[in-house]
């Protein structure tokens, strides 16, 4: 057979903009790029020379699809450089938020950009034809997800009340209640969307690969732990730019991250985090997960998926667990005096470790500023798990062969948007 | 037969997504708009992607390179009416920062191997490239104006979105001024309302997001700042922001700075 490429020129249904090339010879696959062209937005470089206190909110645009990520990273980063430690009341705010974000994320991915791939519709809208009942639940879900990160952030993209130190205003009594119903509706319908997922058909499919997410003794890691690898390691955030390196490929303005030592890709996100957490999950995500049948160390990306919806389940419980508790009070935010100093702080994003660290000056100024996003740090692996997958699926029907390589980039959740420093398909045969 | 539905196209440029998001976050209308409508090219939502003529193009983001430079103009060509959408399209968003910078050094500041990056000087407003019917101002969109604007255009009205400052709003919600009551900088009395005075709710000052209102009086404010206290460079940072490249924003910290310099 002769050579041939596969493109996809602008792939659909992620975040931001990118394309995928493959080159085969016959049926070998010579080269896979994940190419990302999504303009470069320069946020490090521009971030220099403002006052610290601008950071949360000018990190948040970064991307609209989770920006509390970028809030929490880079205002326990800046803690860290200012030495304050905020109190329990806050950190379980901050958890509260997140929970939001995770819920918001994950609700719209799974029901308006993956589940129809499985079920072979182009989008969730046209899904709804067929499935109202359960993309009307997924829209809800969606929809309280942003209903907490408003009530906590004021808005549910780009929040307002999230600083340095805590937060502008702590919520009050009657804005925690009025959600409590709705999350106990939303607990509920999560388990069953998380049912409905793990029935689909799933792909015989394995890679192997390291996974790697932050973890911690307690809880569920969100803001705070250690980074923890599938190959045994535990690492301390500190030390995270030792042992992760961002390179940079000429096909893309995402920079690709890399393994040190083993000089290998990883993974990180839902699947990587239910891999190596499940023990932490609150208890109903953690009975589905056996329920379900989510295997202990998931290998197949297709089934992150179902890492999604358990992580939707978490996140109501836990929400649950913090607005049926008692009220938080005390100040809003801890207050600081600046001093010149460098601080670093990873959380998980919806998609993965978000790792920020910056250099600030006596006068409260960032001096520099490093944000290594989750997808620029999945990409390389992305690449490694296409060009395997591309060997499964290829055959004549080169569009075929297109979507098959598009459903799987999906299953990552790559939000090329935040790869700040994303897809289309060309398949080419040479 | 049923009657062909106006064709909307949503289009990004360097963003962040947040605003086209909005789109999709408008759960409960969401299903109904998509009904009023074909929605036949919209890349973060579905897989159908469909050449123009398009009814109603939205489109988000600013132009930074010089492919998304070439790329607006056919976008113009293909749709009746293009909105731009947020910040980003109507300023030239947070990205615009550049403007004051040398850009090559931005990129050898994020980036191992500058030479693999090309993009322009600067990022610029969709309006400086192309003919705009509407402009939705904001970072991010208020959801509900993005479907006022949406119904308006379908109806052939005028859209209803406010022009007047954050201030009133904040008089009309009874929230007490933080600049008043507690000395905090706020740019209300600047801006744009389109989100309900939403910061001063939140015990602190407004940073601009809806970008200047028409007839602001950013001498005026920006004299009262200096009164309280705050060094020129500080204000104009605080207009240097995601609306920085608007004109009024822009040429207000330009003669901030420039007193500065003398
Ligand atoms: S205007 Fe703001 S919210 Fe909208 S795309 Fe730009 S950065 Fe994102
Ligand atoms: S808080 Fe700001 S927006 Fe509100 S009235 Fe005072 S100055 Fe105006
Ligand atoms: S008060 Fe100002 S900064 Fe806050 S949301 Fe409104 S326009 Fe944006």
């Amino acid at each position: 057979m002769a050579d041939r490429t596969i493109k996809v020129e602008t792939l659909t249904r992620v975040e931001g903009e990118g394309g995928l090339y493959v080159r085969l010879s016959g049926d070998a696959v010579d080269e896979v790029r994940l190419e990302i062209y999504e303009p470069p937005r320069l946020f490090e470089a521009l971030l220099r020379g403002r006052p610290l206190e601008d950071t949360p909110d000018i990190t948040a645009r970064i991307c609209g699809i989770c920006p509390v990520a970028y809030q929490m990273s880079s205002v326990h980063a800046l803690e860290s450089a200012l030495d304050v430690t905020a109190s329990a009341e806050i950190r379980r705010l901050r958890r509260l938020l997140y929970c939001g974000e995770w819920i918001e994320s994950h609700g719209l991915h799974m029901h308006l950009l993956h589940a129809p791939d499985f079920l072979g519709f182009d989008s969730g809208l046209d899904m709804a034809k067929q499935f109202p009942d359960e993309v009307n639940r997924g829209l809800r879900l969606k929809k309280h997800g942003n209903q907490l990160v408003d009530m906590l952030g004021g808005r549910a993209i780009h929040p307002v009340n999230v600083c340095v130190g805590g937060f502008y205003r702590m919520p009050r009594r009657d804005e925690f209640q009025k959600l409590i119903p709705d999350f106990e509706w939303g607990l509920n319908a999560a388990v069953e969307t998380t049912r409905w997922v793990a029935g689909f058909e799933f792909p015989d499919f394995e890679t192997e690969c390291e996974y790697i997410s932050l973890s911690h003794p307690d809880e569920y890691p969100m803001n705070e732990g250690f980074i923890k690898t599938s190959s045994g390691d535990s690492i301390e955030v500190s030390h995270y730019e030792d042992e992760f390196q961002e390179r940079h490929v000429p096909h893309s303005t995402a920079l690709q991250a890399i393994r040190k030592s083993t000089g290998r890709p990883y993974l990180l996100g839902p699947l990587a985090r239910v891999n190596l957490n499940r023990e932490q999950l609150s208890p109903t995500a953690r009975q589905l997960a056996d329920e379900v049948g989510l295997e202990p160390l998931c290998k197949n990306p297709h089934r992150a998926i179902i890492a999604r919806g358990l992580e939707i389940v978490h996140a109501y419980e836990e929400a649950l667990m913090i607005m049926r508790g008692d009220h938080p009070t005390g100040k809003p935010r801890e207050s600081y005096s600046y001093q010149a100093g460098e601080g670093m702080a990873a959380t998980e994003a919806p998609r993965g470790t978000l790792f920020h660290r910056y250099v600030i000056d006596e006068a409260g100024k960032i001096v520099k500023a490093v944000i290594i996003p989750p997808t620029s740090q999945n990409q390389a692996q992305i690449e490694a798990d296409l060009k395997q997958w591309v060997t499964q699926v290829i055959s004549d029907d080169e569009q075929q062969t297109a979507r098959q390589c598009e459903n799987l980039v999906r299953a990552y959740d790559p939000c090329i948007s935040c790869s700040t420093h994303f897809l289309n398909v060309k398949i080419e045969r040479t | 037969m049923e009657q062909e539905k106006p064709r909307l196209a949503v289009f990004k440029f360097a963003s962040c997504d947040g605003c086209q998001l909005s789109l999709l976050d408008a759960e409960d209308q969401l299903l109904a708009v998509a009904g009023a409508l074909e929605i036949v090219y919209f890349p973060e939502a579905t897989s159908r992607m469909e050449d123009g003529p398009y009814d109603i193009a939205l489109v988000e983001g600013s132009v930074t390179t010089l492919h998304d430079a070439e790329r607006i103009q056919q976008i113009r060509k293909d749709s009746k009416y293009l909105m731009t959408i947020g910040a980003c399209a109507t300023a030239g968003g947070i990205q615009a920062l550049r403007n004051w910078a040398d850009t090559d050094e931005f990129i050898r500041a994020v980036y191992a191997k500058p030479e693999y990056i090309q993009v322009l000087e600067s990022s610029t407003p969709i309006s400086d490239h192309v003919k705009v019917d509407f402009e939705l101002r904001g970072c991010p969109i208020n959801q509900y104006q993005l479907i006022e604007v949406i119904q308006s255009l379908l109806a052939g009205r005028k859209p209803r979105t406010p022009q007047h400052s954050v201030c009133l709003d904040c008089k009309r919600r009874g929230t007490v001024c933080v600049t008043v009551a507690q000395g905090i900088a706020c740019l209300g009395p600047v801006t744009q309302s389109g989100c309900h005075a939403l910061c001063p709710s939140y015990h602190r000052g407004c940073y601009g997001c809806y970008g200047p209102a028409p007839q602001s009086n950013l001498v005026s404010l920006a004299t009262h700042m200096e009164k309280e206290g705050d060094s020129r460079t500080e204000i104009s940072h605080r207009l240097h922001n995601f609306n920085a490249y608007a004109p009024a924003f822009r040429n207000e910290s330009q003669r901030l700075l420039e007193q500065d310099g003398e």
